[in-house]
């Protein structure tokens, strides 16, 4: 090996311990029998079994897929339609790229203060409805850049072909252009749902006052604000893990959705 | 493409555009708006108590941005040297914890630094005697904690900058004698400024207006423009005031934004121009 190709080594192996040993520690205490961060007492998965009862946990849960689903369906349909909408056009705007991008760009905390004022001027009751309508917002952004990434390589003169061959736009959509596509709307949805699951800043404002719109990550804002329980390492180990099985995927559906 | 324009419309143009105009208007007496235009929100702003908290989160930010940089970029660089074959699954390795829940990464440095962490379990076994460090709840956790949240977005930045120069630049300064350094400093870094300015700002922007790291790894007196916000909202109650703070962080976003649309042209032309 030259000498650059072992330095490289080095740096990758340093730089990836830096980014997973914090998860690789958190994720062997929720394992660990007595709670304690620094005692090893032995391996039991007693913190799982504890979740299960931990009733305001399932009810963060239960909300969070709710909210995440409910955004998922919502922005891949539209953040689709939006991205055929913007590859298919003559003349690129930039001034509607910039628009349609600038979720990904404003700092969280000033959307989430943006839409507390919006639902409370219009005055709209806030719960897991308002959670939802904000989560589209975001979660549009990255749906319609993957699935624009995914028709950049789309050859438009099959649409030309099906049209002259006497199908009407809906039957060209769905059997000539949905097929071709649906890898990248599959691994937008899944970008889309992690998203959703994760996100904090912006839920916790729109979440409006009452205990029964709480999200997992309010609930786990919460329990590291106030008292740690090693509940928490459990709970940390089970959302990291239904993120990174769901990007997995989407990785595999669209090269280049995560990290091109 | 219209049903997807007019949701953006109604749930971030228009809520955006409301808070803009409540940073002009008057506190009401019991907390909500009373529509009486004023300028005191951002003289408030200056106030030096205020400011100060300004320069807190810009130093913050900026040594966020310095560290992520110096950690990413030899990282990217790394990731290009690699075999063809193996780089998108080290992307991927590199990129997959920024997708994965902000909080849990954060609670994951408090585990590491705290009294009773594994910062100071292993100084205790190396036969470290005195009291156990306090780490946590200081600017420096902060910054680790920011740098440890964005860095992926930094190498991911830097890679495809790195990507996309023409390896026979390096070739031909190769060529004309230049040596290591010298093509590293004279071609390499000039030519991938894009991707460090998108990499910094983003960085910068995401660092500058964040609660949550300052709340969590700082301890609750450690505060920053973000936690301004929130407590104007959501405990003072004061939402012109808080608007105004809110105003402030988009004008730092957009000129950095410029600031690097600056940049990646420039580059962009360096590389353009005939030898």
């Amino acid at each position: 090996m030259k000498g650059s190709q072992i330095s490289a080594t080095l740096i990758l192996i340093a730089v990836f311990s830096f980014l997973y040993v914090p998860i690789a520690v958190l994720v062997l205490l929720s394992f660990n029998e007595a709670g304690l961060p620094t005692v090893w007492s032995g391996f039991s998965t007693r913190w799982y079994a504890s979740l299960v009862h931990h009733a305001e946990i399932l009810g963060a849960a239960w909300n969070t897929l709710v909210v995440a689903v409910a955004a998922t369906a919502i922005s891949t349909v539209l953040g689709t339609l939006l991205a055929l909408g913007l590859e298919t056009r003559a003349r690129r705007s930039r001034g509607l790229e910039a628009l349609v991008m600038a979720p990904m760009i404003i700092p969280d905390i000033v959307l989430a203060v943006s839409l507390l004022s919006f639902f409370s001027w219009a005055d709209v009751t806030m719960g897991l409805h308002t959670i939802i309508a904000s989560h589209v917002v975001f979660d549009l952004a990255f749906v319609s850049a993957v699935v624009r990434a995914q028709l950049k390589s789309f050859d438009f003169s099959i649409v030309e072909a099906s049209r002259d061959l006497g199908a009407g736009a809906f039957t060209t959509f769905r059997r000539v252009v949905l097929p071709v596509i649906l890898p990248g709307i599959v691994a937008g949805a899944l970008l889309a749902f992690t998203l959703s699951v994760d996100e904090f800043i912006i839920a916790f404002f729109t979440a409006g006052a009452g205990r029964d719109s709480i999200t997992l990550p309010m609930q786990i804002y919460s329990m590291i604000r106030f008292g740690v329980t090693p509940e928490i390492n459990a709970l940390a180990t089970l959302v990291m893990a239904v993120s990174a099985t769901a990007l997995l995927i989407s990785q595999r559906l669209n090269r280049g959705a995560i990290a091109p | 493409m219209l049903p997807a324009l007019l949701w953006l419309a109604i749930f971030m143009i228009v809520p955006v555009g409301l808070v803009l105009a409540y940073s002009v208007f008057t506190r009401g007496v019991y907390g909500g708006i009373d529509y009486i235009f004023t300028w005191d929100n951002f003289v408030r702003a200056a106030d030096p108590l205020y400011a100060r908290i300004f320069l807190t989160s810009a130093r913050v930010a900026g040594l966020a941005t310095i560290f992520a940089l110096l950690i990413g970029y030899p990282a990217a660089y790394a990731i290009g040297l690699a075999p063809k074959r193996h780089q998108a699954t080290l992307l991927f390795f590199a990129v997959l914890p920024f997708w994965s829940n902000y909080l849990i990464r954060t609670y994951a440095w408090i585990v590491l630094l705290n009294r009773e962490g594994l910062i100071n379990a292993g100084l205790k076994a190396l036969g470290y005697q005195g009291e156990p460090l306090s780490i946590l709840y200081t600017e420096g956790a902060v910054i680790a904690g920011l740098v440890y949240n964005y860095l992926p977005f930094v190498i991911l930045a830097i890679y495809a900058s790195l990507s996309r120069l023409d390896p026979q630049l390096r070739e031909a300064s190769r060529d004309l004698g230049g040596g290591a350094a010298t093509t590293f400093w004279r071609v390499t870094l000039p030519l991938t400024v894009p991707g460090v300015a998108a990499g910094a700002v983003f960085v910068f922007v995401l660092s500058i207006g964040n609660f949550v790291t300052p709340a969590l790894l700082g301890g609750g007196r450690f505060q920053m423009v973000g936690n301004l916000v929130y407590d104007q909202f959501l405990t003072a109650n004061d939402w012109p005031f808080g608007a105004a703070l809110g105003l402030a962080l988009i004008t730092v976003m957009l000129v950095l934004l410029i600031v690097q649309a600056a940049l990646t042209g420039r580059a962009a032309g360096e590389a353009r121009r005939p030898a």
